[in-house]
């Protein structure tokens, strides 16, 4: 079927691997494991981030997320969510390489509590540093072409700006940054944080973008494993549409039918 | 002696190895998924048999949980 061989034909490469799917999912605040992995099966993604946290001494639940989600199957992605500083993800880096025994990882270094937005100048210290150790580092950034270039030129195997503040919703903010990102880099642009629903998702795709990352939208939906094939879907839509290529915009209207041999015309 | 483990102080007995440290809290040694830290350096699985702590080490036990 030719829509199987354009999906089969249009893979997305990271680090050297194919993915087949265009969407990346996190696995924070979902009801249960069950659910996350029910989620992350309906989506089709290949890639789900998760985070390194305290073992809780006094509260100890004996299931652990990577007995749900197959890590032979999945790619991995570990996090450095919660991170200020250069130095704490770094060493929250290392402690998820350890634990998953996963070189890859999402390098996040907020600056400021109530936005959430990246302090770009302590991750582009990180992804730096971290690249030197040997780690595949994906970093979480501002819709910043300049800096999305030195994120590139620094070694990371590709950039994720956002569309919006994490966990808001809002969609994406700003077309125009993610399209001069995408002419700025060679590098995948995976469009991380600011879904809010599948709806979201075509426009953004539309630019040209690599790849989307969400993890609110689905865990927030009422219904987040119906939510996950509505964004497979939404992914796909948007990609081939880019692909396809759309018509231009035009103020006033052009009639699509045939204006000669109108009838009852003299 | 005292040990600051997950930011809390912890009394156990001298020359405790990491493994000895992880049986004694009822931590299960799961080969993925744990990863533990002694005074900011990650300890590699293959040596919490063999790693010695001391008095005043401060270690940091972590798993992997969901996140975005």
């Amino acid at each position: 079927m030719l829509e199987e061989k354009l999906l089969e034909e249009d893979y997305l490469e990271i680090a050297g691997k194919v993915f087949r799917s265009r969407l990346i999912i996190g696995s924070g605040k979902f009801k249960s494991f069950q659910e996350n992995k029910e989620v992350l099966e309906a989506s089709g993604a290949e890639m789900i981030t998760v985070a390194v946290r305290r073992v809780n001494i006094t509260d100890r639940s004996k299931e652990n997320l990577l007995d749900y989600i197959d890590p032979t199957k999945y790619q991995i992605l570990p996090n450095t969510a919660g991170c200020y500083t250069a130095e704490e993800a770094i060493k929250t880096a290392m402690l998820a390489r350890e634990a998953t025994g996963i070189e890859w990882v999402k390098l996040e270094v907020i600056g400021d509590q109530k936005t959430l937005l990246p302090d770009m100048e302590e991750t582009l210290k990180a992804a730096k540093f971290l690249v030197k150790e040997g780690f595949v580092v994906l970093p979480y950034i501002f819709d910043d072409p300049i800096y999305a270039k030195k994120f590139e030129d620094a070694g990371c195997v590709a950039v994720m700006p956002l569309a919006a503040p994490i966990g808001s919703g809002l969609g994406m903010q700003n077309p125009y940054n993610l399209i001069f990102i995408k002419e700025a880099v060679s590098v995948p642009v995976i469009v991380d944080a600011g879904i809010g629903s599948a709806a979201d998702i075509p426009p953004v795709m539309e630019l040209g973008v690599d790849a989307i990352l969400t993890n609110t939208a689905l865990a927030e939906a009422k219904d987040p494993v119906k939510m996950a094939i509505a964004m497979k879907y939404a992914v796909i839509a948007g990609r081939l549409s880019y692909l396809a290529g759309r018509m231009p915009k035009r103020t006033y209207a052009v009639p699509s039918s045939p204006l000669k041999g109108l009838p009852y015309k003299t | 002696m005292k040990l600051l483990v997950n930011g809390k102080e912890l009394n156990v007995k001298e020359d405790i190895t990491l493994e000895e440290l992880l049986s004694h809290m009822d931590i299960p040694l799961r080969p993925v998924g744990l990863a533990v830290a002694v005074n900011e350096e990650v300890v590699p699985k293959s040596k919490y048999g063999v790693f010695r702590l001391k008095e005043g080490d401060k270690v940091e036990i972590v798993n992997i949980v969901g996140g975005g």
